[in-house]
């Protein structure tokens, strides 16, 4: 017969969590709510003299169960196990691109900057967005515009359709949408080609060639969605109050000095530096997300569409979480 | 000089490297020789470390890359020559500026310099008039040459070439691995050779390992390997006819 030995070690197979403990306590939890069967890691030889007859019995109870339920356990313990690893794997995940974002700030502040580069995300991220974000700025402008005059005009209170309109924009349609525009465009954009480089080797060449695959794919990118951001993101305003202007002035009649004057006098500085800040922070989570996609690409065709679309879909998340948080704490 | 020692490496619980063994001295060169998928490129990589052991050593010149960190191991990668399997050229920039790259980044070579150098290199690889050319533009073989033309561009002391005349036609192949030996003669650069083109090889290297089940199984000189008795490199004649 099989005994105990004196280190009982139990482990939970489901989340991956070794310890060491009471067996008793241990046993008895599973036994009473039949979840899981702990794994009884050692066989039990000896030193049965040291225990109690009691806790004999209740491990041979255990052992008794065990052995007449052993495939349903196994079937129940492989599924919290995979739950598990799963979990385990969506932390490691974060922990991961936690980390990817501390090795890119930190090669943006060791000389040399790759302006170059810079410049040249710029133009990608940046100018080359800004005829989608001029066209989404102005309809979004336009449709603010009439739905907001349909629902004043119902009080009375058409004459603040500038600034409510302004406000909108400023503080919250302007960051987030423009922000959410360029993700498609630019954010796919660099997963997929940071994804490219990986699965052909080119980060692999960079790094043989003793350069720093950060300071010149990541640094550069993180630098130009910076910067992008907050100037697209007032281009989108003004795109969208322009849009509102048409809309309001010119097709529904309100008259243009209350729509801009009032405009003036509710919109605060503090508002238009809201707004900006939020863009700053999309720009960051934009560039970070993609990179991190892209680098950390798995191989094949697959691997790329994949880390593309988990890019533009995380990056998005993120922007409409962190819009939320940012606002709450700003406002 | 490359020294290997008791490589151990698996992926995802699979052992691909299982205690290998080697040593290539100063100005020699070594082919690797096996099978597809059994861990040649992973070996390779593993030399330039950008792949970690789990556990053993690969000595350059006596230091650990494994362990290395920051300036050493950059100083170290300062050594190498890489060339990729499928080329690794930059695809957003055209061939001249590909095989200009490494000189502008790690030499204080001036404009001028650089540009004749670039020039040079291209045409020993037989594309002098590729420069202007996007890598999506050429053919395997041409991306290939430019590839090598990019790795001997800074004249490195250790060179890497992961089957570079696989998929080339015979008399690419055959000038290719002459430019690897001329090369060699004029650099004399330690060097390590992954190919399955074993005939064309023999004149170039020093020594042949055979890389099986994870293993280095045996070490060849060139002079022996028609000779061998190893099952393996046998049947990697046979096959080749």
């Amino acid at each position: 017969m099989q005994t105990r030995k004196d280190l009982y070690k139990f482990s939970i197979w489901s989340f991956g969590v070794s310890f060491e403990t009471n067996p008793n306590l241990l046993c008895l939890i599973c036994l009473d709510t039949q979840w899981a069967f702990p794994y009884i890691s050692s066989e039990i030889p000896d030193s049965v003299g040291n225990q109690s007859v009691g806790n004999r019995r209740f491990v041979d109870a255990i052992r008794f169960f065990y052995f007449n339920h052993q495939k349903g356990f196994h079937v129940v313990l492989e599924s919290i196990r995979r739950l598990g690893s799963r979990i385990i794997s969506v932390f490691e995940d974060i922990g991961k691109t936690g980390v990817f974002l501390g090795s890119a700030l930190f090669w943006t502040f060791v000389p040399p900057l790759k302006v170059g580069r810079v410049i040249k995300q710029i133009s990608f991220i940046g100018v080359k967005s800004s005829l989608i974000v001029i066209l989404t700025g102005a309809f979004t402008g336009m449709v603010l515009t009439l739905q907001t005059y349909y629902g004043m005009e119902t009080f009375g209170a058409t004459a603040l359709l500038g600034p409510t309109v302004a406000l909108a924009l400023i503080r919250e349609l302007g960051p987030v949408i423009s922000a959410l525009m360029i993700t498609g465009r630019a954010g796919s954009a660099l997963a997929a080609e940071i994804g490219i480089m990986r699965i052909s080797e080119q980060i692999d060449a960079l790094e043989v060639m003793a350069l720093n695959p950060f300071r010149y794919l990541i640094v550069p990118n993180l630098l130009a969605g910076i910067i992008s951001f907050p100037l697209l993101a007032s281009i989108f305003n003004a795109a969208g109050i322009l849009g509102g202007y048409l809309v309001a002035v010119q097709l529904l009649g309100v008259s243009e000095g209350g729509f801009f004057g009032e405009m003036v006098n509710y919109l605060d500085m503090k508002d238009i530096r809201i707004g900006l800040y939020k863009s700053l922070s999309f720009g960051l989570i934009v560039a970070w997300i993609s990179c991190y996609k892209g680098f950390n690409t798995s191989y094949g065709a697959e691997g790329v569409s994949k880390a593309t679309t988990e890019a533009v879909v995380t990056s998005s998340v993120l922007i409409l979480v962190w819009d939320y948080f940012l606002t709450s704490v700003l406002f | 000089m490359i020294e290997a020692i008791d490589i151990y490496k698996s992926f995802n619980g699979i052992d691909v490297l299982r205690g290998i063994e080697f040593r290539v001295e100063k100005g020699e060169i070594m082919a690797l020789i096996g099978k597809s998928g059994h861990g040649k490129s992973v070996l390779l990589k593993h030399i330039v470390g950008i792949i970690k052991p789990d556990r053993g050593q690969i000595l350059i010149d006596g230091e650990d890359i494994g362990q290395s960190r920051g300036s050493a191991l950059e100083g170290l990668r300062r050594k190498f020559g890489f060339l990729f399997q499928g080329g690794a050229l930059f695809d957003s920039i055209n061939v001249f500026d590909n095989v200009a790259f490494p000189l502008r980044e790690k030499t204080r070579m001036d404009r001028e310099n650089i540009r004749q150098r670039v020039i040079q290199e291209l045409e020993q690889v037989g594309l002098p008039e590729a420069g202007n050319k996007y890598p999506a533009e050429l053919s395997g073989g041409m991306k290939k040459r430019v590839a090598l033309a990019r790795c001997l561009s800074t004249d490195p002391e250790i060179m890497l070439f992961d089957e570079p005349t696989t998929g080339l036609d015979p008399i690419t192949a055959r000038s290719i691995n002459n430019l690897i030996r001329e090369t060699h003669e004029r650099l004399k650069f330690t060097g390590i050779i992954i190919t399955h083109d074993i005939a064309q090889i023999l004149s170039v290297v020093q020594k042949v390992a055979v890389l099986n089940e994870g293993k280095i199984e045996s070490v060849v000189r060139p002079e022996e390997v028609r000779s061998s008795d190893d099952p393996f490199i046998r049947q990697f004649f046979e096959e080749e006819g």
